[in-house]
C-alpha cells in the first residue's frame, strides 16, 4: 500500500458557472521513503494539490477526489481536530517564500517550541533543546544565536533552514516541498537540496518536490510527474523520463533548458500561453500550443495511458504507441 | 530602541510648538481686540484701552509677545478664566478627571466589544455575521454623536427610567473626593448605593461616546485580520496543525493588532471630540462642557488654554502609542 | 465551451453593483440631489413659516397630527417635513463646498510636498500636523470663534478640518506614483514639474481621492450639524439638520418627534455617502474586496 494515495483529484475557484479549473483529475501515489518530483509551468496545479492534500484550500475552493489517503486514513472525510493532529506530525509542508512563511512577530525558538508543544509536548526547557538540536541537524551556523533571533534577522537561506526544523520536529512521514528553492540565492539552493536529500534518507521520510525547474528534479527525485493546465499528462521514472520523454509538453520542457540549447541562436521555447479561465480547450490542453497537433487533437481529450509508472495523456504520444 | 524614542520624541517638537503658536495667535485673530479678547470688558475707552494693553504686554512687538507666552506657559501659567477669575491650569484640572473617567470608560467598551467583533467578522467573511457587524459598525459611525445620546436619554432615561439624565452621581450622596474618578471614590466612601449610582450616570454617557471609537475598532480589526489571514505565515501556521485559536487570536492577531494600536491611538481626538458634544447633553462636568460654555460666553482665555492642552494630550497620546507601535512590531525595534 | 472576459468599465459596475449597499447609498444620494435642487416640487411648505396655532403637533399617523403637517412641527409651529427637505439642499451645499475646497487645498499642497521634498515638504507636513493634533470639532469650533458663527463660515472651518487627511493623501500616492517607471519615462521625454504634476501623476492618484471625496461629503455634514447643534453653524431660522437639533433636548419627553427625524436625516445622508464611498472604494480597487 502506498504512504499517499490520490486519485482523481480536482480542485476549482470562483463561481460555478464559471470556474476557475486548477486541477483536474489528478492520480498521484507516493510509497515510503520515496522522492517524487512534481513538475509544470505556473499555473500547472502543482502547489494546488499539494494544498489540497493539507486541506488547506478554503472556500470558494472546491476539492474533489475519488480517493484521498495518507498511510491508509481517508483525507477527504476527516474531522478538523483529525486533520491537526496529522498535520506537521505525519506530513509537513514548506513554502516557496520562507522569509514570509514566518511569523515576523515571534521568535525562531517561539515557532519551532510551538510545533513541538502541538504535537509532541513536554517541559518548555526540553523543548527549547530539541530546536537546538533540530538548528543543528539543519546545518544552521549558529544555531544558538539563531534560536533567539525573529525572522527579519535571517537570510533567505537561513528562513528556509528553519521551516525545514520545523517541518522534520515530529519526524513526519511525508515531506512536501512546493517549490523550496526557488526564492532562494543560487549557491544556497544546492546546499538546501543536499539537505532536504539527506534528511529524507536519513529518516526514511518521503519527498514530495514540486518545482518548475528540471534540473532540481533531474538531481534530486526517482519518478516524476509532469502536469500541465491542471492535469497529469506524464509520469515516468529517473533518467528515463527525461532521456525518452513521450509527452510533446515534457519534451518541449526538456528543450527549452539552457543546457539543451548550446550553440544555438535563440533558446527553443514553447509559444503560447497556458490556457486560463476562460479559454480552456475542449480538446487536449496543450493542443493550442503542440507542435505535433492534429485534428483528432482539437475535438477529443486524451485520458492518460500505459503502464503504472510510465502514463502519459497524448493522442500521439513520441514513441509512437499511437492509441 | 532608544534612538527610536529619542527620534519620535523629537519629532513632537516642533508640532508642540506649532500649537503653542496657534494658541497664541488665536487672541490676536479674533474680532475686536486683543486687549477685549483677554479681559472680557467691552466698550472701552481709549485710555482705559491703552492701560489695558499695556498691563497685558499687549503693546509689545508680537515676537516678545510669544516669547513671553512660552516662557508664562513652561510657568504652569495658561492665563485666567475671565468668568471665574481662576487659573486656565487649575480649572483644567480640577476638571479633567471627569472627561478622563468617561473617555477611559468609552474606548475599554469599544475594545471590549470591537476588537472580537472584528475578529469574528474576519474569520466568518461575507457571512451574516460579518454584515451585521460592519452594518451596525456602519450605522454607529454615520450618527450624530449626540442624536444618539439624545435618543438613548429617550429610551433609558425616559421611557424605562433605568437611567438618570445628567451628572455624575445623585445629589445625595456626598463625599470627598480623592481621585477624581468618581467610580473609585464612590467605591472607597462605602456609603450604600453610591458606587452603583456612579454607574448608572456612567452608562450612556460612555455608551454614547464609545459609539464611534467601536466602530473604528471593529471594521479596522477587521480590515487588518483579513490582510493577515491571508499572510504566508498563517498558513504555516495551519500547516503546523495548530488549533483555531492558536492560528486567529495568536499568530494572526498579534500581527493585526499592529495597525488597529495605531487607530486606537487616533482615536483619543474622537473621544475629545465626542466628549464635548456628550458632555453638553448630560450636563457632564468635564472639559467638554466647560469649553463650550466658554465658548458661547467669549471667555477667550479658556478657549485659548482649553484648545492647547486637549492638542497637547492628543499629541502626548499619539506619542505614546508610536513608542508602544515599536514594542510591538519587533521590526521596528532593530531598527529595519 | 469558453467565455469571453467582460470589459473594464462593466467589470467596475458589476464590482459596484453588486454591493447592494453602495448601490441603495447612491440611490439615497441621487435623491437627496433631487430634493436639493427642486425642494419647491416636493416641500408642502416654506420652511420658515410659522403656524403658531399648530405649534408642536404630532406628526399625520399619531393622534392630534394632520395632513397638513406630515411629520409634525417644532416648537414655533414649523413643518418638519420641509425643513428638512430644505435642509438636504443645505446639507448637500456644505459638503460640496467643504470638500471641494480642502480638496483643492489638499491636491496643491500634497502635489507640492511629493515633489518638492526637502524643507517644503517639512514645512508643510509640520503645518499638517500641528492641524491633526486638534480634535476636528475644537479646530472647527477654534476657526468659528475667529470668523464669527454662521454657515458660511461652518463651511471653512470644516474645510479647514479636512485639508490635512487631503494633503497626507495626496502626498503619499504622490511619492507612491513618482517612484514608477511612466513617470521616469516622461521626465526623459522632456516634461517640465509643472505638467508631470498635473497631467501625468495627479491623474493616477484619482482613485483613492475619488473614495475619500465621497467620505468627506458625510464627514462635512456630521461636522455641520455638530457646530449647528452647538449654536456655531447655521444660525436660526436656517433649517439646518444640525441646528433644528440645539433646542431638542427639552423637548424629549413631550414631542419626540422633534428630536427624532433631523437626526434621523443626517443618519439616512451620512450612511448613504459612506456607503457609496466604501463600495467606489472597493470597486476600484478590486484587491482589497477578494
Amino acid at each position: 500500500m502506498a504512504l499517499l494515495e490520490i486519485e482523481q483529484l480536482s480542485v476549482s475557484f470562483g463561481r460555478p458557472e464559471a470556474p476557475l479549473i486548477a486541477v483536474e483529475g489528478v492520480d498521484l501515489a507516493i510509497n515510503e521513503g520515496e522522492v517524487v518530483g512534481v513538475v509544470g509551468e505556473s499555473g500547472s496545479g502543482k502547489s494546488v494539490s499539494s494544498l489540497a492534500i493539507m486541506g488547506l484550500i478554503d472556500p470558494p475552493g472546491r476539492v474533489a477526489a475519488k480517493r484521498m489517503a495518507l498511510a491508509g486514513k481517508n483525507l477527504l472525510d476527516i474531522s478538523s481536530r483529525e486533520r491537526r493532529a496529522m498535520l506537521g506530525r505525519d506530513v509537513a509542508m514548506i513554502f516557496q517564500d520562507p522569509m514570509a512563511s514566518l511569523n515576523p512577530c515571534f521568535t525562531v525558538a517561539h515557532q519551532l517550541m510551538e510545533t513541538l508543544a502541538v504535537h509532541v509536548g513536554g517541559r518548555a526547557s526540553e523543548r527549547r533543546a530539541r530546536a537546538l538540536e533540530l538548528l543543528r541537524q539543519v546545518d544552521m551556523p549558529d544555531p544558538e544565536r539563531r534560536l533567539n533571533a525573529y525572522p527579519h534577522q535571517l537570510s533567505g537561506g537561513m528562513s528556509q533552514r528553519v521551516m525545514v526544523a520545523m517541518a522534520i520536529a515530529c519526524n513526519p512521514r511525508l515531506l512536501i516541498a512546493d517549490e523550496p528553492t526557488t526564492a532562494l540565492d543560487v549557491t544556497i539552493q544546492a546546499q538546501l537540496l543536499d539537505l532536504l536529500l539527506a534528511l529524507q534518507k536519513q529518516r526514511g521520510m518521503a519527498l514530495l518536490l514540486i518545482t518548475h525547474d528540471l534540473g532540481v528534479v533531474a538531481q534530486t527525485a526517482q519518478r516524476v510527474v509532469v502536469m500541465y493546465a491542471g492535469q497529469v499528462v506524464e509520469t515516468g521514472a529517473l533518467p528515463r523520463i527525461f532521456q525518452a520523454p513521450r509527452h510533446p509538453y515534457t519534451r518541449a520542457l526538456l528543450a527549452a533548458l539552457p543546457e539543451n540549447n548550446v550553440g544555438r541562436q535563440r533558446l527553443q521555447t514553447i509559444p503560447g500561453t497556458v490556457p486560463g479561465q476562460f479559454d480552456r480547450p475542449a480538446g487536449c490542453l496543450l493542443q493550442p500550443r503542440c507542435a505535433f497537433a492534429a485534428p483528432r487533437c482539437t475535438q477529443e481529450r486524451p485520458a492518460l495511458f500505459g503502464k503504472p509508472d510510465a502514463l502519459v495523456r497524448c493522442h500521439f504520444p513520441l514513441d509512437g504507441e499511437a492509441r | 530602541m532608544l534612538a527610536y524614542i529619542l527620534k519620535r520624541v523629537g519629532m513632537v517638537i516642533p508640532t508642540l510648538l506649532g500649537i503653542t503658536l496657534l494658541a497664541f495667535s488665536l487672541i490676536h485673530m479674533i474680532p475686536g481686540n486683543a486687549a477685549e479678547a483677554l479681559s472680557g470688558e467691552r466698550g472701552m475707552s481709549p485710555e482705559r484701552y491703552r492701560e489695558l494693553a499695556h498691563q497685558l504686554g499687549l503693546d509689545r512687538p508680537l515676537h516678545v509677545q510669544y516669547f513671553d507666552y512660552l516662557v508664562r506657559l513652561l510657568h504652569g501659567d495658561f492665563g485666567r478664566s475671565i468668568n471665574t477669575h481662576e487659573a486656565v491650569l487649575k480649572e483644567f484640572l480640577t476638571l479633567f478627571p471627569a472627561t478622563a473617567e468617561l473617555a477611559l470608560c468609552a474606548i475599554l467598551l469599544a475594545l471590549m466589544l470591537g476588537l472580537p467583533a472584528g475578529i469574528l467578522a474576519a474569520v466568518k467573511r461575507n457571512s451574516f455575521l460579518d454584515y451585521s457587524v460592519m452594518g451596525v459598525s456602519l450605522t454607529g459611525y454615520s450618527m450624530p454623536i449626540f442624536w444618539w445620546a439624545l435618543l438613548l436619554i429617550e429610551l433609558f432615561s425616559v421611557k424605562l427610567g433605568w437611567t438618570p439624565v445628567s451628572g455624575r452621581i445623585a445629589i445625595v450622596y456626598d463625599f470627598p473626593t480623592s481621585t477624581g474618578f468618581m467610580l473609585i471614590d464612590a467605591w472607597r466612601s462605602g456609603q450604600a448605593g453610591a458606587f452603583r449610582s456612579a454607574v448608572t450616570h456612567l452608562i450612556l454617557p460612555a455608551i454614547a461616546l464609545g459609539t464611534i471609537p467601536l466602530a473604528v475598532i471593529a471594521r479596522m480589526t477587521r480590515s487588518a485580520m483579513l490582510e493577515v489571514l491571508r499572510e504566508d505565515y498563517v498558513r504555516t501556521a495551519r500547516a503546523k496543525g495548530l488549533s483555531w485559536f492558536s492560528v486567529v487570536c495568536v499568530h494572526a492577531l498579534r500581527n493585526a493588532l499592529i495597525p488597529v494600536i495605531t487607530v486606537i491611538g487616533l482615536q483619543i481626538g474622537t473621544l475629545l471630540t465626542g466628549a464635548i458634544l456628550t458632555e453638553t447633553i448630560f450636563s457632564w462636568p468635564g472639559i467638554g462642557k466647560w469649553l463650550v460654555e466658554a465658548i458661547h460666553r467669549r471667555d477667550y482665555p479658556v478657549v485659548q488654554g482649553g484648545i492647547l492642552i486637549s492638542a497637547t494630550i492628543v499629541i502626548s497620546v499619539n506619542l505614546l502609542v508610536d513608542l508602544l507601535y515599536g514594542v510591538v512590531n519587533p521590526r521596528i525595534r532593530h531598527g529595519r | 465551451m469558453s467565455s469571453t472576459p467582460p470589459s473594464l468599465l462593466a467589470e467596475l459596475w458589476r464590482h459596484f453593483s453588486r454591493n447592494r449597499g453602495a448601490v441603495a447609498g447612491l440611490a439615497v444620494v441621487l435623491l437627496l440631489v433631487l430634493l436639493a435642487l427642486f425642494p419647491g416640487w416636493f416641500a408642502p411648505h416654506s420652511p420658515i413659516e410659522q403656524f403658531r396655532s399648530a405649534a408642536l403637533s404630532p406628526p399625520a399617523w399619531l393622534g392630534g397630527g394632520s395632513r397638513h403637517f406630515p411629520l409634525g412641527t417644532d416648537a414655533v409651529g414649523r413643518d418638519i417635513l420641509s425643513r428638512l427637505i430644505y435642509g438636504a439642499r443645505l446639507s448637500l451645499t456644505i459638503g460640496l463646498v467643504a470638500v471641494s475646497l480642502s480638496l483643492s487645498m489638499g491636491i496643491v499642497l500634497g502635489l507640492i510636498s511629493g515633489f518638492m521634498r526637502g524643507w517644503v515638504e517639512t514645512a508643510i507636513m509640520r503645518l499638517m500636523d500641528v492641524l491633526l493634533a486638534l480634535p476636528s470639532l475644537l479646530l472647527a469650533i477654534a476657526v468659528v470663534a475667529i470668523l464669527g458663527p454662521g454657515l458660511l463660515n461652518a463651511m471653512v472651518a470644516i474645510a479647514v478640518v479636512m485639508v490635512p487627511h487631503y494633503v497626507r493623501l495626496m502626498r503619499a500616492s504622490v511619492i507612491g506614483e513618482l517612484g514608477k517607471d511612466y513617470v521616469a519615462a516622461s521626465r526623459i521625454a522632456g516634461a517640465g514639474t509643472l505638467r508631470l504634476m498635473f497631467d501625468t501623476v495627479l491623474p493616477n492618484c484619482t482613485a483613492p481621492l475619488i473614495v475619500q471625496a465621497t467620505l468627506g461629503f458625510s464627514s462635512a455634514i456630521l461636522d455641520a450639524a455638530a457646530l449647528g447643534f452647538l449654536g456655531l453653524g447655521a444660525q436660526p431660522p436656517t433649517p439646518e439638520w444640525g441646528s433644528m437639533l440645539a433646542s431638542a433636548l427639552e423637548f424629549i419627553a413631550s414631542a419626540w418627534w422633534v428630536v427624532s427625524f433631523p437626526g434621523l436625516a443626517i443618519l439616512v445622508a451620512v450612511l448613504a455617502f459612506n456607503l457609496m464611498g466604501d463600495g467606489l472604494r472597493d470597486a476600484l480597487d478590486p484587491k482589497l474586496k477578494s
